[in-house]
C-alpha cells in the first residue's frame, strides 16, 4: 500500500516483456498452438488476483462479483492446463515409443 | 502482527517461485522435447501459488467465512465444468475452446478490477491516482478481450458466419467508440463514479464485439494469438492493482510472448499484423470471387478412387498435404492407413505441412500426432518444397488455399505473398474435396483446373477409405 511501490512493479512490468519476447523467439511453429493454449493456462493465474479480491469483498454487489471472477478464473486455468496437456501427449507419444524401441535393442544387443 | 507479516513474506515468495516456473514452463514449451513438462511445471506451480493464497493474509479468508466458502464452491463449479470439457473436445474444436478458456481469463480480470473500484469508492481517502488508473486499465482490456473471444467462439463453432462482417465507415466507428472510452475512464477516474465505470466496462465489451466482427475465416486463430495476449496484459494490470508480483509477471510474460506469437502467425500467411486485423480479408475475396463468377463453369478433371488408387501404388514418392478437410472428416486415422500401405509397397510418403494447415499454426501436428502419423514424415513447409518437384503424385487432402498458386503468380490476389506447399510442381496432383466451394480465404484455387489435376468429390475419409481398397487390390 506504499506509493513507492510502482517504480519497483513497472521494473517487473518492463524485464518481464524482455523475457516473456526472449523465452518464445525461436519456437517452432509445430509448437505455435501448444503454445499459445499453454500460455493462455498461465494467465489463468489470474484466480490468485480473483481469490484475493473475493476474500476482502464486502456487500452483496461485490461478493457476487468476487464469485464470478473466482468461477471465470477457475475455467480458465483448469480448463486451459487440461487441454494443454491433452495437446502435448500426443506429441509425447512417439519419442517414448522410440525410446522403448532403442531401449529393447540395447537388451537385444546386451544378451549379444 | 509480526506473524502477518511474515506470513506475508512466504507468501510472496512462493508466488516468485511460481513466477520463476512460469518462466522456465514457457520456455520449455518453445521445444517439443521439453514443452509436456513445461506444462506440467506450470500447473504445478500454479495449485501451489492457489493453495498459498488461502493462507494469504491480503485475502484474509481466516476472518471471512462466508467468502472463503463462496471461493471453494466458485473453484469447485469451474473445475466440475471446465475439466470434462477440455478432456472431451474434439481436437479439431480446439481453437474454439482455447477462444473461449482466453476470454473467461479476461472476464475475470475485469471483474477484479470492477471489485477493487467498488472497494475504493467505499473508502474515506481516495487512493493515488495511478491505482484508479491501473484498475481500469484492466477493466478495459478485460472486457475487450472477454466479449472479443466470445465471438470469436462464434465464428469458430459456426454459430454466426466465419466470414468478415463489415460495414460502411466500420474503422471510423470503431475508432469512434475507442476514443469514447478513452474519455469515459477519464472521467471515471476524476469523478470516481460507479455508474460511469460500468458505462466504460459495457462501451468496452462493445468494442471486442466490433473490433473482431470484420476479422474472419483463417484470420481467426491469429486473432485469438492476439487476444491471449490483451488478458495476459489485463491480467498484469490487475497485478499492478493489487500489488501482487506474480499477476505483473505471469500477465507480462503471456502479454509479451503472445504479441510476438501473433506476430509469428501472421507472417506464416505472408501478411503483416496491421493486414490481418484492419483489412477484412475474407469480404473483398468474396466480392471478387462473385464478380468473376467463370470459376463453376471451366472444367475439371474428376476421377475414380480406382483410378487413383493404382495411380498411388505404382508411384515412387507421395506427398500427403492435409488441410483442414481433413481434421472436419476426422480422416487423420484413415490417411496414416493409406500412407503405411504405400510405405509397405516401397512407396517413399511424407506429409507436407504447411504453417497454418488446419486452423491454428500447428494444428494439423497435433492432428496427425493423435492419428499417430511417424514424426519423421512430417515435413514443414521448408522442407517440403524442394522435395515437391521430384514427387510423382501430390495428394492433397482438405486443402485449398494452402495450394494455391495464385499465392505466388497472381499479384492481385489477396492470398499474393502468402507462402504454400508447392503442390503444383508434383507429377500428378489429386485434390480430395468435398466440393467446388473455394476455401477459407474464398478464392478460386486455378490448380484446381490445371491438366495435371485430378479431383475426387466426396469426404475425405470416405474417399480415403476407398483408395485404401483400391491399393490393396492393386
Amino acid at each position: 500500500m506504499n506509493t513507492t511501490g510502482i517504480l519497483e512493479f513497472l521494473t517487473i512490468f518492463i524485464l518481464a516483456i524482455f523475457v516473456g519476447n526472449e523465452v518464445v523467439a525461436r519456437v517452432p511453429s509445430i509448437l505455435h498452438t501448444p503454445l499459445m493454449s499453454g500460455s493462455n493456462a498461465i494467465h489463468g493465474i489470474v484466480l490468485v488476483g480473483a481469490m484475493i479480491v473475493l476474500g476482502t469483498a464486502s456487500g452483496t454487489a461485490q461478493l457476487i462479483l468476487g464469485f464470478f471472477a473466482v468461477l471465470l478464473a477457475t475455467l480458465n486455468i483448469v480448463g486451459g492446463f487440461t487441454v494443454t496437456d491433452r495437446m502435448l501427449e500426443m506429441f509425447k507419444a512417439k519419442p517414448a515409443d522410440n525410446a522403448a524401441r532403442s531401449k529393447s535393442g540395447e537388451t537385444e544387443d546386451g544378451a549379444k | 502482527m509480526i506473524a502477518t507479516v511474515w506470513r506475508l513474506e512466504v507468501i510472496d515468495l512462493i508466488y516468485l517461485a511460481a513466477a520463476v516456473c512460469f518462466i522456465i514452463a514457457l520456455k520449455g514449451l518453445s521445444s517439443p522435447k521439453q514443452a509436456r513438462n513445461g506444462n506440467i511445471l506450470a500447473a504445478a506451480a500454479a495449485i501451489v501459488a492457489v493453495v498459498a493464497t488461502f493462507f494469504n493474509p491480503e485475502a484474509d479468508f481466516g476472518h471471512h467465512t462466508t467468502n472463503l466458502i463462496l471461493a471453494l464452491v466458485a473453484m469447485v463449479i469451474g473445475t466440475v465444468i471446465a475439466v470434462p470439457v477440455a478432456r472431451r473436445v474434439k481436437m479439431t474444436a480446439m481453437p474454439q475452446l482455447v477462444a473461449i478458456f482466453n476470454g473467461v481469463g479476461g472476464g475475470a480480470a475485469a471483474l477484479i478490477s470492477m471489485v477493487v473500484f467498488l472497494q475504493h469508492s467505499q473508502l474515506a481517502t481516495k487512493p493515488a491516482v495511478y491505482t484508479i488508473a491501473e484498475g481500469l486499465l484492466g477493466l478495459l482490456i478485460g472486457c475487450v478481450s472477454f466479449s472479443g473471444s466470445a465471438i470469436a467462439f462464434a465464428k469458430l463453432q459456426e454459430l454466426m458466419t466465419g466470414r468478415p462482417i463489415t460495414y460502411p465507415a466500420q474503422q471510423v466507428i470503431n475508432g469512434l467508440v475507442g476514443v469514447a472510452i478513452v474519455a469515459l475512464a477519464v472521467a471515471t477516474l476524476v469523478t470516481g463514479s460507479v455508474t460511469l465505470m460500468v458505462v466504460t466496462a459495457v462501451l468496452s465489451l462493445v468494442l471486442g464485439v466490433i473490433f473482431v466482427l470484420p476479422i474472419g475465416g483463417a484470420d481467426v486463430p491469429v486473432l485469438i494469438s492476439l487476444l491471449n495476449s490483451f488478458t495476459g496484459l489485463a491480467v498484469a494490470a490487475s497485478g499492478f492493482t493489487l500489488n501482487n508480483n506474480l499477476l505483473i509477471i505471469a500477465g507480462t510474460l503471456v502479454g509479451a510472448s503472445g504479441i510476438l506469437l501473433t506476430r509469428l502467425m501472421s507472417k506464416a500467411m505472408g501478411r503483416s499484423l496491421a493486414n490481418v486485423l484492419f483489412s477484412a480479408f475474407g469480404s473483398v475475396v468474396t466480392a471478387g470471387g462473385g464478380a468473376d463468377g467463370t470459376g463453376e463453369t471451366r472444367q475439371v478433371k474428376s476421377g475414380t478412387p480406382e483410378d487413383i488408387g493404382v495411380l498411388l501404388a505404382y508411384a515412387r514418392k507421395v506427398a500427403i498435404i492435409p488441410g483442414y478437410g481433413l481434421a472436419v472428416a476426422q480422416a487423420q486415422h484413415t490417411v496414416r492407413e493409406l500412407a503405411d500401405l504405400l510405405s509397405e509397397r516401397g512407396v517413399e510418403v511424407f506429409y507436407g505441412i504447411h504453417p497454418v494447415a488446419g486452423r491454428m499454426p500447428g494444428h494439423m501436428n497435433v492432428l496427425l500426432a493423435e492419428a499417430n502419423v511417424p514424426y519423421d514424415q512430417l515435413k514443414e513447409m521448408d522442407e517440403a518444397n524442394p522435395e515437391m518437384a521430384t514427387c510423382d503424385v501430390a495428394l492433397v487432402v482438405g486443402a485449398n488455399d494452402t495450394v494455391n498458386p495464385a499465392a505466388k503468380n497472381t499479384p492481385g490476389s489477396p492470398i499474393y505473398g502468402m507462402p504454400i506447399i508447392n503442390a503444383d510442381e508434383a507429377g500428378t496432383i489429386v485434390f480430395l474435396k468435398r466440393s467446388m466451394r473455394p476455401g477459407f480465404a474464398g478464392i478460386d484455387n486455378d490448380l484446381l483446373f490445371d491438366e495435371k489435376t485430378t479431383l475426387l468429390f466426396g469426404d475425405a475419409k470416405d474417399t480415403l477409405g476407398k483408395l485404401v481398397k483400391a491399393v490393396e487390390d492393386s
